[in-house]
């Protein structure tokens, strides 16, 4: 469905995103994982065709993005980022002219059906500006699922929305992913993990991990982080723990506050309360830290070789 | 073609539902009725029937603060919004955006025409035997024609901005230079003002069409004005593409 090769552009001087290929089949909700900045929306704007890359290919349903680029923009529904909506326009209004630009057939019947997709059939003539990001947010996706795309792309779409909307636009998403192909865009892991079959996970131009959610995180939370804290009297604490077989990097983080490592498969948080107890402190908290995707890309940036800035350095001059 | 209406009526839907095309409209009919009746004044005084160039007239002057106010915020706002994402990644080509742009705020202008027109049908009533109708024609056109190609130069420097008024002042000033491009030339006789004086904006309104007088070299000027500008203005937009 979407066939990424080699994939470069370049802003001026800087290197936005660096020869990265990938692909996603039909009915598969691909996750471009990334922190701000990392090239997720310049890689989905050239997929949407919005602007060409410098150099690379891509084809989505075999359509070339630049040699094809009306097919293309015909078989893809996309919500930019910023959700670009026209403030004067009704819900109605605004979904009306999307879809004649799309020459759908029986425009008005579409938007009543991605209107009642996105929840939103009783404001339809309401005023795009009177609404709340929630609701500009569900106009944007419904704008995407117009002319039911045969692929989708969706930059951030949970963004700004309550806890009940971002579940109910992750089950539409998961809905939907059924028999399209979606690619979306995201920076909350556990988002990835609900609604992905398989993650990209996108730094500085480069793709730096790709597998399916779940592999990602077992792979990635390997070694398991623990917060010990104690009450009162905290003297030696440091070196007690040290003591412990199958503990590593152990660092104060406050005043009786510990973050300690547990090498994978062997739990010994059961040997470290009874070291603490029988030490004599006041155990008041011994708890496993999940792995945030910021500590996944502290571990993945740490796992690349050096000599990698040096090339980057060389491909901007 | 189903594209470039769909944007056309968007854009000309658009001018009834913001304050501006209200404003723009009551002060372009309040300068003409006030112009048109002291001129009405000035011929009986001196018992001159006066001939629809007093409507036409003021009407071209206008147009050079009119049309930018028109055209200001038709690709530039979009550019501000974002919402040109939503355009160039719809299935609409390029030309398609600014054509159906460029039609937009020329039906706003002609239905501004339309609404002068009560004034030569005035006239006709107060002067015998009436006024000269090839000439009320011959106007018309031409205050399409200058129309057209005011307002697709508009489109075209509208592309290179984000922000409307940036946009106005630009057109304002592309609008008032194609207008005096004829007045450095007016004393010489040398062939670079030759072809200042071919290129000169009024001149192909004022000597023929004014007149009553319908040359093909002057329609051609304005088509051809037209159409450079409306093909500027995509190519700006996909080399925008590009940056």
């Amino acid at each position: 469905m979407i066939q990424v090769k080699e994939l470069t552009k370049d802003y001026g001087s800087r290197r936005a995103i660096d020869h990265i290929s990938f692909h996603a089949n039909k009915g598969e909700v691909l996750g471009f994982l990334g922190p701000n900045g990392a090239g997720k929306t310049t890689t989905m704007r050239i997929l949407t065709g919005f602007m060409p890359p410098t150099s690379g290919s891509v084809k989505i349903s075999g359509y070339d993005v630049i040699d094809q680029s009306l097919e293309v923009r015909r078989i893809v529904g996309y919500m930019p980022e910023s959700v670009p909506l026209y403030p004067d326009m009704t819900i109605f209004e605004y979904l009306k002219f999307m879809a004649d630009l799309r020459h759908l057939k029986e425009v008005e019947d579409c938007v009543d059906e991605v209107l009642e997709k996105v929840d939103l059939e009783e404001r339809s003539e309401s005023y795009i500006s009177s609404l709340s990001k929630g609701m500009r947010q569900r106009v944007g996706l419904a704008q995407a699922l117009l002319h039911n795309p045969e692929v989708l792309i969706l930059d951030e779409p949970t963004i700004g929305l309550d806890p009940a909307q971002i579940r109910e636009v992750r089950n539409l998403i998961r809905e939907i992913g059924k028999e399209h192909t979606i690619l979306l865009s995201t920076h909350i892991l556990s988002e990835a993990q609900q609604i992905c079959n398989r993650v990209l996970i996108i730094n500085k131009g480069k793709i730096v991990a790709e597998d399916s959610p779940e592999q990602l995180q077992s792979r990635l939370t390997g070694a398991k982080r623990v917060i010990l804290k104690v009450k009162g009297d905290s003297d030696n604490l440091e070196m007690v723990i040290k003591k412990i077989p199958g503990i590593s990097s152990v660092r104060g983080i406050d005043a009786g506050a510990l973050e300690f490592e547990i090498a994978p498969g062997q739990d010994v948080r059961p040997e470290v309360a009874k070291a603490v107890v029988n030490g004599g402190y006041n155990l008041i908290e011994l708890r496993p830290i999940g792995v945030s995707l910021e500590d996944i890309f502290l571990q993945l940036t740490r796992d690349e070789p050096p000599t990698l800035d040096k090339v980057e350095e060389g491909n901007d001059a | 073609m189903r594209n470039i209406w769909t944007i056309a009526k968007r854009e000309y839907r658009l001018y009834f539902s913001t304050p501006m095309a209200y404003m723009i409209s009551f002060l372009f009919f309040l300068v003409l009725g006030v112009l048109f009746y002291s001129n009405l004044l000035a011929y009986s005084y001196q018992q001159y029937a006066p001939s629809i160039n007093i409507v036409v007239g003021p009407i071209v002057t206008l147009f050079i603060f009119v049309t930018p106010a028109i055209t200001m915020r038709l690709i530039a706002a979009e550019q501000g919004m974002g919402t040109i994402e939503l355009l160039l990644t719809a299935p609409v080509r390029d030309w398609e955006l600014i054509v159906g742009k460029w039609f937009g705020g020329l039906l706003f202008v002609l239905t501004l025409l339309a609404g002068t027109l009560i004034y030569p049908l005035l006239l006709n009533q107060l002067i015998t035997p009436g006024i000269d109708q090839g000439k009320l024609v011959t106007s018309y056109l031409g205050l399409f024609l200058i129309a057209a190609s005011l307002i697709s130069l508009g489109v075209a420097i509208s592309t290179l901005f984000k922000n409307q008024n940036a946009a106005f002042f630009s057109t304002l000033g592309a609008v008032l230079l194609l207008w005096l491009l004829g007045a450095p030339a007016e004393a010489s006789g040398s062939i670079g003002s030759n072809i200042l004086r071919y290129l000169d904006f009024r001149s192909h309104f004022y000597n023929t069409l004014y007149q009553g007088v319908i040359d093909l070299s002057d329609l051609t000027y304005y088509l051809s004005l037209t159409a450079l500008f409306l093909f500027l203005g995509t190519i700006i937009v996909e080399t925008r593409r590009w940056r």
